[in-house]
């Protein structure tokens, strides 16, 4: 521990509309925080700058996983676990299910909620990318109420959200309108568990005949943030996956993907490992659109 | 007679197995004495140069704290080691990032955080070397500011601390001989190949509580460290020099270890003597434990290194002759280097027949914390250069691997490099063929050569010969001239007294079993004592693959010497039973008071070595292994996954066939992540991932099912015939896995950690970007240099 707690002041207020109006008046003042999975870290190499943290995680009405019109609708205080366990997620949103469970340790998994990985906004976050392909949207709280963004719209930068100081992630729903889609994901990690990724890519498409209808793609680790790949999408909705077109359309796809990679150089791999390994999965995912 | 059934080749519980099972053990974090402060290390962050000014901030109350500089040691500023060369603390020059300089102490182990944030150094900067390459250029150009470590002081050269030539015979005969092979070879083969360091990550970090005690006159009359070490008498001879006191006032104590890997043989004299230091000036007791971080930052880790190859050889695939050059990267300072530069040099020629070999080695200076003792010392580096070099050689004439390396293995009668006879039996065509034979590899390789064709995913399988001596070097073992005790306890019970430790390998156990196979004696009636230098003999530090085989013989003859004692002082009948000897043991003491019976090392057979010629007995015995590694690399993701592991190897008489396999699959798990995995990067001298997040370590997931099989020769040198087992596996797996991936790919990689962005820059500068199993032309070296091909 390289930080003196007694430097520190962690409270837990009795209510959601305390910590909400905590929140209000006094903004940026105070860090939530929920499974703490991250923060701890930080705590513990003596990184941590907030001094005033306040507990969320003891709130079960953020904690939730239900089906509603169509959607499925989970609450910010949602752990890995609860997602890994969930029915509902395996059968309607395997992708979720997959990148929940390769998020850390299983005791990480335990603690650490989905609100958690979407407010962290790091571009490596093992969850976003699911989210962005699924088409989610999310909703915030405050005390002055509630507002609900497309989760596209959410990542503004590196480490840069939407979230005002005043407002915690209250859930985040998602249409169950992917029957039928074919389902991609792959992280390429520093190693196949407790890493970080290097570069993930999730994809979703529909096919009709040997022609994409539709395709989401959605990556870590390629840019600043966690994106949708919308260039590489728009190359290749409507593209042929027939045997005599199928190479067009790989070079098509990875030659718009390459054109929206922006990756970065770290101690963990390099950019131009990072934008070659992206293609590679892109096309995988192709390849396997066609067989 | 009773039936014993937890002798030598059983396998009963570890003797402090339940208590870490129960987590009843007790670390050194987890003990506490009265009074006691904790300790801090202030660090350098330069590489080298010199101490300008120390500053001490306001906003600290330095009353409450206890500061250790250089000038409060009562003795040598020195770390004992083989030359004095390491400073306990820098007093002026720096030569390396995290170099301790000052020491603090107080009660609370928050508020030395404060105080580390409050000490600011002001440096002169000098500029500093940080790659063995970089250390052999400032000596090429007489580059005096990048002279880092001048050895003038140490009977050594400039930026060298020490340097081995080996010749297989006479060195003029073997010179001559040298010239003519290289003549008369059908090829000339040459290769260069890398290594690089490696983190022990041990699950405990380095943790000593100190203690002083002073006598009326207020003099320090002695010292007390206990912590989590290897080898406690090291420690011992490392106060002696800092406090100058005699040894017996020099106390230290091992606790349960969480780990050590080598890693904790030469270090606890650093933190051991640190600690000690501020227990002397603040008056109480002073924990020293290091965090994570610090531990990673700032302790040995294994020596990188560069092994170049040049070798002829017959168009038959005879091996007529080698030069082969070492060079390892000892860090700043002396330390273990020569020592396991011994090592590199000895293990070099591998399991084979040279007619003509000279091997250069030596030990680089670097502004990079000291690189220490790591399983394997030395021996991993050389055997990995050799072991990718024989499948080069076999590329390279057209044969297969396997078939060059028959041709040439050493045998029973034969001599190895250094002129030891090889008396006991070696075979290392049988364990070739079943080694291969347990992994299918013949099936393997054509059914991959086939699949590959297709298949994204590239599979080879790959092999590697090797052997590993065990014991110290040469004339080690007699200059150590270890002993052991065997006493008895009140109640007749037998109890070893060694400065053998336990740190997760098994001493406890296999010593038990030793004395309990020995004495006819149940495992369970048989105890050991805590290793503490005021009770326990020196038997020498637990490293070297040494345990089993020397001290495991030590403790056999001391057994046999207690049962002759008992019979004829107290009448143990012969083939007694338990509880015969238990009375027997009670009427000796009823008439003696203590019984103690004391062996000293000596040879089971004449060893004969060299220092000056390095030519002679080079080990006391060999363990021999074959290992085979297969591999799929996956051509989207440029990685490279070992998916099946066999190892097969020779270590004589198995004492504890559990412990052991598990001996060999932590090492061979050790042994990817050093081929795959585990990249140290360094920035300016100081590691900058410093931590498990980024210091990839492989995982479970990442490790293929291991098969361990053994083969059991017994020796002569160890007890019912038992060799060494710790530092073997370390040694095989990376050159096993990296042929693997040539047999996979096409292409040859020789430096390690092979991580997927060096499999993808590779790929992608070889112009094809999905790799494949194009073969290259095999006279053509991509990594290395051109070599000549004499048709």
């Amino acid at each position: 521990m390289r930080s003196d707690v007694t430097e520190y002041e962690l409270s837990a207020p009795a209510t959601l509309q305390e910590m909400l109006s905590l929140l209000a008046a006094e903004p940026g003042k105070y860090t939530p925080i929920a499974g703490g999975t991250e923060l701890m870290v930080a705590l513990g190499v003596g990184r941590l700058q907030s001094r005033s943290l306040l507990s969320l995680q003891h709130f079960q009405e953020l904690r939730f996983l239900r089906e509603e019109d169509g959607h499925v609708v989970i609450g910010a205080n949602t752990t890995f676990t609860d997602l890994r366990r969930s029915a509902l997620i395996a059968e309607h949103l395997p992708l979720l299910a997959q990148s929940a469970s390769w998020t850390g340790a299983i005791a990480n998994q335990n603690r650490g909620t989905l609100g958690g990985n979407i407010v962290n906004a790091s571009p490596a976050a093992d969850n976003p990318p699911v989210l962005l392909v699924y088409g989610a949207s999310i909703t915030l709280i405050s005390a002055s109420g509630m507002r609900t963004l497309d989760y596209n719209d959410f990542h503004l930068g590196y480490k840069k959200t939407q979230l005002r100081a005043d407002e915690l992630v209250h859930s985040v729903r998602i249409p169950l309108a992917y029957q039928g889609y074919r389902q991609y994901i792959r992280k390429v990690g520093t190693r196949n568990a407790l890493a970080i990724s290097k570069i993930a890519l999730a994809g979703i498409a529909r096919t009709e005949g040997t022609r994409i209808a539709e395709i989401r793609l959605g990556a870590a680790s390629l840019t600043d943030r966690p994106i949708r790949c919308l260039a590489a999408e728009k190359a290749l909705t409507g593209a042929s996956l027939a045997a005599d077109s199928l190479e067009a359309t790989l070079q098509a796809g990875r030659a718009a993907l390459a054109m929206e990679a922006k990756p970065i150089d770290d101690i963990r791999s390099t950019a131009r490992y990072r934008s070659a390994v992206a293609e590679n999965l892109l096309e995988e995912f192709l390849r396997s659109l066609a067989e | 007679m009773e039936e014993l059934i937890d002798g030598i080749g059983a396998s009963p519980l570890r003797k402090e197995g339940r208590a870490k099972v129960l987590g009843a053990a007790r670390y050194i974090d987890d003990l506490s004495l009265p009074d006691m402060w904790h300790g801090a290390t202030v660090r350098s962050t330069i590489a080298r140069g010199r101490i300008r000014n120390l500053h001490f901030g306001n906003e600290i109350d330095w009353s409450e704290y206890t500061v250790v500089s250089a000038r409060d040691i009562p003795g040598l500023n020195t770390v004992a080691h083989l030359t004095n060369d390491h400073p306990c603390l820098a007093s002026e020059y720096i030569n390396h990032p995290d170099e301790p300089i000052l020491l603090l102490a107080h009660p609370s182990k928050t508020a030395l955080h404060h105080a580390l944030k409050a000490i600011t150094i002001e440096y002169d900067e000098y500029p500093g070397v940080f790659t063995i390459e970089e250390s052999e250029q400032a000596v090429a150009a007489q580059d005096a500011e990048r002279i880092i470590w001048d050895g003038s002081q140490w009977n050594a050269t400039a930026n060298c601390f020490k340097t081995y030539t080996m010749y297989s015979g006479e060195g003029e005969e073997v010179e001559a001989g040298l010239s003519r092979a290289f003549e008369e070879a059908d090829y000339i083969v040459e290769g260069e190949y890398s290594t690089g360091a490696q983190e022990q990550l041990y699950i405990e970090n380095n943790g000593v509580i100190a203690e002083c005690f002073r006598d009326e006159n207020g003099d320090v009359e002695s010292v007390c460290v206990q912590g989590s070490m290897q080898c406690p008498y090291y420690l011992v001879h490392a106060l002696e020099l800092v406090f100058n006191l005699p040894e017996e006032k020099c106390r230290v104590i091992q606790v349960e270890t969480g780990g050590a890997f080598g890693g904790k043989e030469d270090f606890p004299s650093v933190i051991g003597s640190h600690a000690a230091l501020l227990a002397m000036k603040s008056g109480h007791p002073v924990k020293l434990v290091y965090d994570r971080a610090e531990d990673m930052a700032a302790t040995t880790k294994r020596h990188p290194s560069r092994t170049r190859l040049r070798t002829a050889v017959s168009r038959e695939g005879k091996l007529l002759g080698a030069e082969i050059s070492v060079a390892i990267d000892g860090g700043a300072y002396s330390t273990l280097s020569p020592v396991v530069l011994s090592r590199a040099t000895i293990h070099a020629p591998g399991p084979y027949h040279w007619p003509f070999l000279r091997v250069k080695s030596k030990a680089m200076a670097t502004n990079v914390p000291p690189h220490g003792a790591f399983r394997g010392f030395g021996a991993p580096q050389s055997l990995f250069g050799l072991e990718r070099h024989m499948d080069k050689i076999a590329k390279t004439i057209g044969i297969s691997p396997e078939e060059l390396r028959r041709k040439n293995f050493l045998a029973t009668g034969d001599y190895t490099a250094t002129g030891q006879p090889l008396v006991e039996e070696v075979d290392m065509q049988k364990l070739l063929t079943r080694a291969l034979r347990e992994a299918s590899y013949h099936e393997k390789i054509a059914r991959y050569a086939e699949e590959n064709k297709t298949s994204p995913i590239k599979r080879g399988v790959g092999f590697a010969a090797f052997m590993h001596g065990t014991g110290f070097t040469g004339s080690g073992e007699r200059r150590l001239n270890s002993q052991v005790h065997l006493e008895l306890l009140p109640d007749g019970r037998p109890q070893i007294l060694v400065s053998s430790t336990e740190f997760g390998q098994g001493t406890n156990t296999i010593l038990c079993q030793a004395a309990a196979s020995a004495l006819h004696l149940p495992y369970d009636l048989v105890t050991i004592a805590q290793p503490d230098t005021s009770r326990v003999p020196n038997s020498g530090p637990t490293v070297a693959s040494r345990t089993a085989m020397i001290v495991g013989k030590l403790v056999q003859r001391a057994s046999e010497q207690m049962l002759h004692t008992l019979s004829s002082f107290a009448a143990l009948p012969e083939n007694h039973t338990s509880q015969q000897f238990l009375e027997a043991a009670r009427r000796y003491l009823a008439e003696h008071g203590t019984l103690r019976e004391s062996v000293r090392y000596e040879p089971p057979t004449k060893i004969y070595w060299d220092d000056e010629l390095y030519r002679g007995d080079a080990y006391p015995g060999y363990a021999w292994a074959v290992y085979v590694a297969e591999v799929a690399v996956d051509t989207r993701t440029y990685s490279a996954t070992v998916t099946r592991f066999d190892a097969l190897q020779e270590v004589g008489r198995v004492m504890h066939p559990v412990l052991a396999k598990g001996q060999i699959e932590g090492g061979v798990a050790q042994g990817i992540g050093y081929a795959l995995y585990e990249k140290c990067v360094w920035k300016n001298g100081h590691m900058a991932n410093n931590q498990m997040t980024n210091y990839i370590m492989p995982t479970s997931a990442d490790l293929p099912p291991i098969h361990v099989h053994f083969e059991e020769v017994p020796s002569i040198h160890g007890p019912n015939g038992a060799k060494g087992i710790g530092e073997l596996p370390m040694d095989g797996p990376a050159p096993a896995i990296l042929n693997a991936i040539e047999n996979a790919t096409g292409i040859s990689f020789n430096a390690i950690p092979l991580l997927p962005e060096d499999i993808f820059e590779r790929v992608h500068s070889l112009g094809h970007p999905h790799g494949g199993s194009r073969e290259l032309d095999p006279n053509t070296d991509r990594d290395t240099r051109v070599e000549e091909t004499i048709a």
